[in-house]
């Protein structure tokens, strides 16, 4: 969904100046290796100017001078181990450029991650949620990837400068003559290349976009696929997703079409300069200014190119990639990250709550007021039931208490102290809030309640006794150190619940927030753990009740209408609103009243 | 992750031909025509060797070599040589043009035919596969292969046809040092072989960390709430900075195989040079060779350095092509599940029957979830499912709308066995609301028609009027027109469920399974939907997995799961007058709830 509150994706047009400009940037942190490479690429060069020049004189020196009988056998083999040589030292430099250009991209993809994840993982809830999952995904996946792909033929490209400089002077030194051909051919090669590099700009930005939206569907699609299958609509998504590669395919087709043209004058172009160099160098030997073998050595310094202009190739088609995924991952990489408040520790005990006249409504809708104007004070030790129909904002109330919800976090104050003032690890420690949808990590049993906080045994046990879990996991092969999968999901509904209950309990905060923690739960269990909690802990409590026991368990009822605070009190008091006893005669008829 | 892929153990992997075979009978379509580029293959072939043969020509009938020039024939060479280049890069043109095409639409189908796999596979598969390497499977695996098919597939057909022809062209001039040639050539093979072997493992386990990588990241943005509310910051971050270290490392490992595969063509490009020039020099009186075929036999040779570079470019494209390629051809070779019958039977409209007999049940693991349940549900009834989590009660649920088949005994619907009723009549006639309540990142509207295909306006606002959701749509901003966000997050959960309700009503089963629906709403809106589904429950058959007892008291049927056994069912008076499992549990829920 867009709104005016995405995280815009930069709109730097993706041309091969902005590319440079990029590779610059991102190469600047990782020069260590980029410098060798570039290093390996000039060794490249040199030999392979060098065992042009060496064909040259083997044609004039021994296989000329050789067939006119003045060489034998030991000159041959001389030449042969100059070739070798040649070759060695070309290999050198070829592994060395290679390898260390990998590992430069491999570094600028690996630092490119961590700083998503930093991101990620430090950005408040107010900022991820503008952000669609599916697209951070892709940051992290194709994006990264895509970002670096320029860097691998960056330092052979670099070798072409070195290759056109190296032959240059060869040339000039060969033949004037010759040399103008280069003259002619060199700048060829470059308009070819900036023409190609102007033409499949365009084409190669929108099927970069297309990528985008196959993934996207893709995402949606198989986190949906329970429903995708109730519903039968497997086909129909296939549809849709069909519709979205059919767009790309058409994009990159555009693209290959575009490239086709472009090989054909790179690979024609130092065929034909050959073919000149045979009709002037024709002339030069005529007049004695050159041998046959500064023939043969031109056209094998000039059938080099090829190869060059090939990489060259790939490096002009990865720039504009490079910079449309750079325009998607530059406003998340450099987003500003509020400051942490200084770390001082929980305060002790229970907490009292204020909530002072907060309101809030999700991005998307901002008209609609999920939370209008709700005030609230807590004591200490109290359990206060939070209840009102769907979408009276009772699970927002939540968020803001606990403090997930930061964009109030200055109109909260949990212990005396604003939410948006407390370290997040000290606000951890002081609350725990429980999910309506329980998370599990894909880890232990054990890890998901202690989250790695070395906690001991007796203290996860203890935990999972109140949330009603340790028989489940004691019945289990392995107890505690049950691996969950992905999500959770091989566990059911009730037992994810419990162990995201265990969580919050073992922490022993002062303040705890159950949101519908337990809605999987059977009632008879619910109650069983709510009462264990009651008695096991004499934190704040603030639950949203769906039940009439649940609500009896507490000492006051918040009521909310529309976001607005109805009423508060005890649930006795409240009968006398009308409103509140069509609530309460609700759960009655619904049952279990 | 716990459920991480058995890839890394299939790292014996097959061979790179038996992908490509295995790749073909999914989509031949890759191939249709490809003779008839290689036989243009052919015709660059002798555009790319003409150049050395005109200079073979020039030195040794243009009189360059003896220095007394022919300028007339060496113009009419390098004007045939002119002509031969542009023709042959003109049908090059063409070629590509033609391959591109195939293979740009055969991706594309290999792309849909994976996502539709994805889809079609049992649940118990999507429960243990992360999402994320799923995603990467429709999307960066096809993508490596769309990159091979555009850059390097043409190199892989004409190259080897350019290698073929320079050494004829070298055979024509001297059969002796074409052999010496080829002969240093052959280490190519073996040496290709050893690295592209390793090279092939190590890209494999690169893809494996991509998707391990992508899972963690996956993990860490949908539990992004649990992260900040428990500061599991650094765990998490530590978490992801491991991920992103290995996939860096293998990363690295591709790469210097990378580098080694390239130089083994330069190196022996360069021995055979020696050689051919060392036998040349010394044999040719022998060889009867004159001075320009010597150079042309070299100058040739150090043609084939061109092919062997542009493979050795092209190589790392391949080996993740064919990486990506294996992958995808995995996923379509796991077994799916909803095999449905191409013709399958159709069942009547209005309520219908459902029976067991002698259900077995288990996730593939061996661990029984539901033994031997046999029972009869007669069309039109009420029916409530209850027992403890993991009793086996929502598996039951699974088997009657056939998210999975049992592994012995038969399901029954309308009397017809649910294997061989037709998909279509099957979604028509059953309809679960799971507690899941996804929803599509669209608006309200869509969400609901898409519980029937051909679902009109009408029927949606039918299906609204029926579950009397007429007020709480008209207090949404843009009532049916509001967009639910990513999976329905801009939705409460309650309002989640109110759509899911819509989405099945407008299908109008014979069969509703409603799987915990009613957990997460609230009383209010409890309350309406209880009355809403008390309409829509006339003239169908209504499973009900309970977790509130007060649905099993206004069921017709109860039936108590614990163990994986269904151990008592009958009516609900029956059945607390009988004094067993379920009567102690209503006994215990009436004293909580009288203490109210």
């Amino acid at each position: 969904m867009t709104s005016d509150n995405d995280v815009a994706i930069d709109d730097t047009r993706p041309t091969v100046r902005a590319g440079a400009r990029l590779i610059v940037q991102l190469v600047r942190p990782h020069l260590g290796p980029f410098a060798v490479s570039i290093v390996g690429s000039g060794v490249f060069a040199a030999g392979t100017v060098a065992s042009a020049s060496a064909l040259g004189w083997i044609t004039d020196s021994i296989v000329l001078a050789g067939f006119a009988g003045d060489l034998g056998a030991s000159s041959a083999f001389v030449g042969a181990v100059v070739i070798m040589g040649i070759a060695l030292v070309r290999s050198v430099g070829v592994v060395t450029r290679r390898y260390f250009a990998g590992m430069t991209a491999e570094r600028v993809e690996r630092h490119t991650r961590q700083q998503l994840s930093e991101q990620y993982l430090s950005q408040p809830m107010s900022w991820l949620r503008r952000v669609p999952t599916g697209r951070l995904i892709a940051h992290v996946d194709s994006d990264a990837h895509v970002l670096i792909q320029s860097l691998h033929p960056l330092p052979f490209s670099f070798g072409v400068v070195f290759l056109a400089l190296f032959s240059g002077v060869r040339l000039f030194l060969i033949d004037p003559l010759v040399a103008l051909i280069a003259l002619v051919l060199f700048p060829a090669m470059m308009v070819i290349n900036s023409l190609y590099s102007r033409f499949v700009e365009r084409p190669l930005a929108e099927s970069q976009a297309r990528v985008a939206e196959v993934a996207g569907i893709a995402h949606e699609s198989f986190e949906g696929a329970l429903i995708v299958k109730t519903l039968g609509r497997g086909e129909a998504e296939a549809q849709r997703f069909d519709a979205a590669a059919d767009k790309l395919r058409e994009r990159r087709q555009q693209v290959g079409f575009i490239r086709s043209w472009m090989d054909i004058f790179r690979h024609s172009l130092p065929q034909l300069g050959i073919l000149a160099v045979v009709l002037v160098g024709a002339n030069r030997i005529q007049s004695g200014a050159m041998t046959p073998g500064n023939i043969v050595e031109v056209a094998a310094l000039f059938g080099a190119l090829a190869i060059p202009m090939l990489v060259f190739g790939f490096l002009l088609e990865s720039l504009i990639p490079s910079v449309v995924a750079w325009n998607r991952l530059r406003p998340i990489i450099e987003a500003d990250v509020p400051a942490q408040p200084a770390e001082v520790g929980r305060p002790p005990g229970a907490l009292d709550v204020v909530v002072d006249d907060v309101s809030f409504a999700w991005p998307d809708a901002p008209d609609d007021l999920v939370l209008d104007g709700v005030s609230l004070q807590l004591v200490p030790g109290e359990m206060v039931a939070v209840v009102g129909s769907t979408g009276s904002g009772k699970s927002t109330l939540c968020a803001a208490i606990a403090g997930v919800l930061d964009d109030v976090g200055d109109r909260v104050h949990v212990g005396g102290r604003p939410l948006d003032q407390i370290h997040s690890a000290d606000r951890a420690a002081a609350i725990a809030y429980v999910f309506q949808e329980a998370f599990l990590f894909a880890e232990t049993i054990r890890s998901n309640i202690d989250l790695d906080d070395d906690t001991s045994d007796e203290a996860v046990t203890m935990a999972a006794k109140v949330a009603a879990a340790d028989d489940w996991i004691g019945s289990l092969a392995d107890g505690y150190n049950t691996p969950i999968g992905e999500r959770g999901v091989t566990v059911s509904g009730g037992q994810r619940q419990r162990i995201a209950l265990a969580r919050a309990l073992v922490r022993d905060a002062g303040l705890v927030i159950l949101d519908d923690a337990t809605s999987a739960v059977d009632t008879v269990v619910e109650q069983e753990i709510l009462s264990h909690l009651r008695s096991s802990t004499d934190a704040t409590m603030v639950i949203v009740a769906n039940r009439l026991a649940t609500i009896a368990l507490a000492d006051r009822v918040v009521h909310l209408v529309d976001g607005r605070v109805a009423a508060v009190g005890a649930h006795e008091d409240l009968l006398s609103d009308p409103g509140y006893r069509e609530l309460v005669m609700a759960y009655s008829e619904a049952g279990d009243g | 992750m716990a459920d991480r892929q058995p890839e890394a153990a299939v790292a014996e992997e097959e061979s790179a031909i038996s992908v490509m075979r295995r790749g073909l009978r999914t989509t031949p379509e890759l191939v249709q025509g490809l003779f008839a580029t290689a036989l243009i293959g052919v015709v660059v072939a002798v555009g790319q060797i003409s150049v050395p043969i005109v200079i073979q020509l020039a030195l040794d009938r243009g009189g360059l070599t003896s220095g007394d020039v022919d300028t007339g024939t060496v113009l009419q060479l390098v004007l045939l040589g002119f002509a031969v280049i542009a023709t042959t890069e003109a049908l090059a043109l063409i070629a590509k043009r033609r391959m591109i095409v195939r293979a740009e639409a055969s991706l594309r189908r290999l792309r849909v035919l994976a996502f539709e796999h994805v889809h079609r596979q049992s649940l118990a598969v999507h429960n243990e596969q992360a999402t994320g390497v799923m995603i990467s499977r429709v999307t960066s695996d096809v993508d490596s292969l769309s990159r091979f098919a555009d850059w390097g597939l043409f190199v892989w057909v004409v190259e080897p046809i350019v290698v073929i022809g320079v050494f004829v062209a070298m055979a024509v001039y001297s059969w002796q040092l074409a052999l010496v040639a080829l002969l240093a050539f052959t280490p190519v093979f073996g040496a290709m072989r050893w690295v592209r072997k390793r090279m092939s493992r190590a890209h494999e386990e690169r893809r494996t960390a991509i998707g391990d990588l992508l899972g963690a990241f996956n993990e860490a943005l949908t539990g992004a709430e649990v992260v900040r509310a428990y500061n599991a910051q650094h765990r998490t971050q530590r978490r992801l900075d491991t991920v992103s270290e290995t996939r860096y490392r293998k990363g690295l490992r591709a790469n210097f195989y990378m580098a080694g595969v390239y130089v083994v063509g330069d190196l022996i490009g360069a021995v055979m040079l020696a050689l051919v020039l060392l036998v040349g020099v010394t044999q040719r009186e022998a060889l009867d060779l004159s001075s320009g075929e010597l150079v042309a036999i070299l100058f040739l040779i150090t043609l084939l350095l061109t092919p062997i570079a542009e493979l050795g470019e092209t190589i790392n494209n391949a080996q993740e092509a064919v990486a990506g390629w294996r992958k995808v051809l995995n996923l379509l070779d796991e077994p799916i599940e909803d095999l449905d019958p191409a013709s399958g039977a159709d069942l009547p409209s209005g309520p219908l029957s459902i029976d067991s007999h002698s259900v077995h049940f288990d996730y593939g693991d061996g661990v029984p979830v539901l033994r031997d349940v046999t029972v009869s549900i007669p069309a039109g009834q009420r029916v409530a499912i209850v027992g403890e989590t993991g009793s086996g009660k929502s598996t039951f649920a699974r088997l009657m709308c056939r998210l999975a088949d049992p592994v012995a005994g038969d399901m029954l619907i309308g009397g017809v066995p649910l294997t061989e009723v037709s998909g279509a009549a099957r979604h028509a006639a059953v309809r679960m609301v799971p507690q899941d309540g996804f929803l599509f990142d669209t608006t309200i509207r869509e969400n609901i028609s898409y519980g029937r295909r051909d679902a009109t306006e009408a029927d949606i606002d039918q299906a609204i009027a029926l579950l009397n959701l007429g007020p709480w749509v008209a207090g949404l901003p843009l009532g049916l027109d509001t967009p639910v966000g990513e999976r329905g997050s801009s939705l409460s959960v309650g309002e989640r469920q109110l759509v899911s309700f819509a989405r099945a009503a407008v299908a109008d089963p014979g069969i509703l399974i409603l799987d915990e629906a009613t957990s997460s709403v609230d009383p209010q809106t409890d309350l309406q939907l209880t009355r809403a589904l008390d309409r829509l429950a006339e003239g169908r058959t209504v499973v009900s997995i309970a977790h509130r007892l007060s649905t099993a008291e206004s069921a017709d049927l109860v039936l108590v799961f614990a163990d994986g056994e269904l151990i008592e069912h009958g009516g609900h008076d029956e059945l607390v007058a009988r004094g067993g499992r379920y009567a102690a549990l209503f006994a215990a829920w009436t004293a909580d709830t009288a203490t109210r």
